[in-house]
């Protein structure tokens, strides 16, 4: 039996998309999961984009829900990952177009091939988030270092406990650790005081994800990328492993890594 | 240094600026999300006084406002308006 993990914020814009991109991948990859990201997005779809599968969606979401085609015919496989699929969201309806109950079948349906399921919540707190949360077992709350999206997530702390969620979990997305060190930026302590949940991570703001969104290649996969690491840290304490925050400091590559990467060598990630 | 200083304009850094605010924020938010707290605290309020005052219920007023404790610092304030009709000879002891 599988686990349904909600991916939520809130706010719109802070990494939800992209996080369960980077989470569902690493499962995947290096935990040998099999995993189905579902993109809970009717109408705004993205996560087709950023795994770079846009052109192989046939049926939707709400296709399956409305049982307009099977299951099947619906997922995506990705045919970079072993075992990694994907249910896209319909891109021409509104998040009406299911309902709660119809969403928590499909969960229960897709628990029962696949060991994770990950829903991508669209943002707000409205209807869309009550189908994306509908069928969670868990939820993951992204924010960002800034006072809209920590108080748009206490927000979701508050309705997800509402609806009998024990222990979400808190991603901080985008830390820039040099403005936390000039004291220009919140750290992980002062939100995970605010918000009192457990963090499950934190990912440094990295130019490699906006390079990895444009090709539509998850960033988890890459080894040069400090987010990617920090995801990958992520898929280790999703499956239970012990591993402690990666250091924020040693932003900036060392002269010696600039020197490797001048050649062409492989930079190891601290 | 003064001359650093102008940049700077305040002492405090903005980080802590963002949390207090969001505090504040958090404070009010999290008291507001249901008008069913507000009822919670009301009747426990009528409860208590009651044993010492007679009260008009109906003109009980309970609300979460803001507080001005010093220039430019509002906290959140509990502000209970509570019209009492009479006295119980209980509280003249």
């Amino acid at each position: 039996m599988g686990e349904v993990i909600v991916i939520t914020s809130g706010k719109g814009g802070v990494g939800k998309t992209t996080t369960t991109a980077n989470l569902g991948t690493g499962l995947a990859l290096y935990g040998k999961k099999k995993v189905v990201m579902v993109d809970a997005d009717i109408g705004l779809r993205n996560l087709d984009v950023v795994m770079g599968l846009e052109n192989r969606i046939v049926y939707d979401l709400v296709d399956v829900a409305n049982g307009m085609c099977r299951m099947k015919q619906a997922l995506i496989k990705d045919k970079r990952f072993d075992n990694l699929y994907l249910m896209p969201a319909a891109q021409t309806k509104d998040k009406t177009a299911v309902t709660p109950e119809q969403m928590k079948k499909l969960c229960d349906d897709l628990k029962k091939d696949y060991d994770y399921i990950l829903i991508d919540s669209p943002a707000g707190i409205e209807r869309g988030f009550k189908n994306a949360i509908a069928g969670a077992d868990k939820a993951i709350i992204v924010t960002t270092p800034e006072v809209s999206a920590v108080r748009d997530a206490d927000r979701i702390v508050g309705l997800l406990e509402a609806s009998g969620f024990e222990e979400p979990k808190l991603v901080i997305n985008r830390l820039r650790p040099d403005m936390v060190k000039r004291g220009d930026m919140m750290d992980i302590d002062d939100m995970i005081d605010i918000l009192a949940i457990e963090l499950l991570g934190v990912v440094p703001e990295d130019e490699k994800i906006v390079v990895s969104t444009n090709r539509g290649e998850p960033a988890v996969a890459d080894e040069t990328s400090r987010a990617g690491k920090a995801y990958r840290n992520m898929v280790s304490r999703i499956l239970g492993e012990d591993v402690p925050l990666m250091p924020m400091e040693n932003f900036e590559p060392s002269f010696i890594d600039k020197l490797r990467m001048f050649f062409g060598l492989k930079v190891r990630t601290r | 240094m003064d001359f650093f200083k102008f940049f700077s304009r305040e002492d405090v850094s903005s980080k802590d600026i963002a949390k207090e605010r969001l505090r504040l924020i958090l404070v009010h938010d999290r008291a507001s999300v249901s008008p069913k707290f507000l009822e919670m605290i009301k009747s426990r309020l009528i409860d208590m006084i009651s044993d010492y005052m007679e009260i008009d219920e109906d003109g009980l007023e309970v609300k979460l406002t803001r507080m001005d404790m010093e220039k430019d610092v509002a906290v959140p304030a509990l502000v209970a308006n509570i019209p009492i009709k009479k006295v119980k000879h209980l509280a003249r002891i």
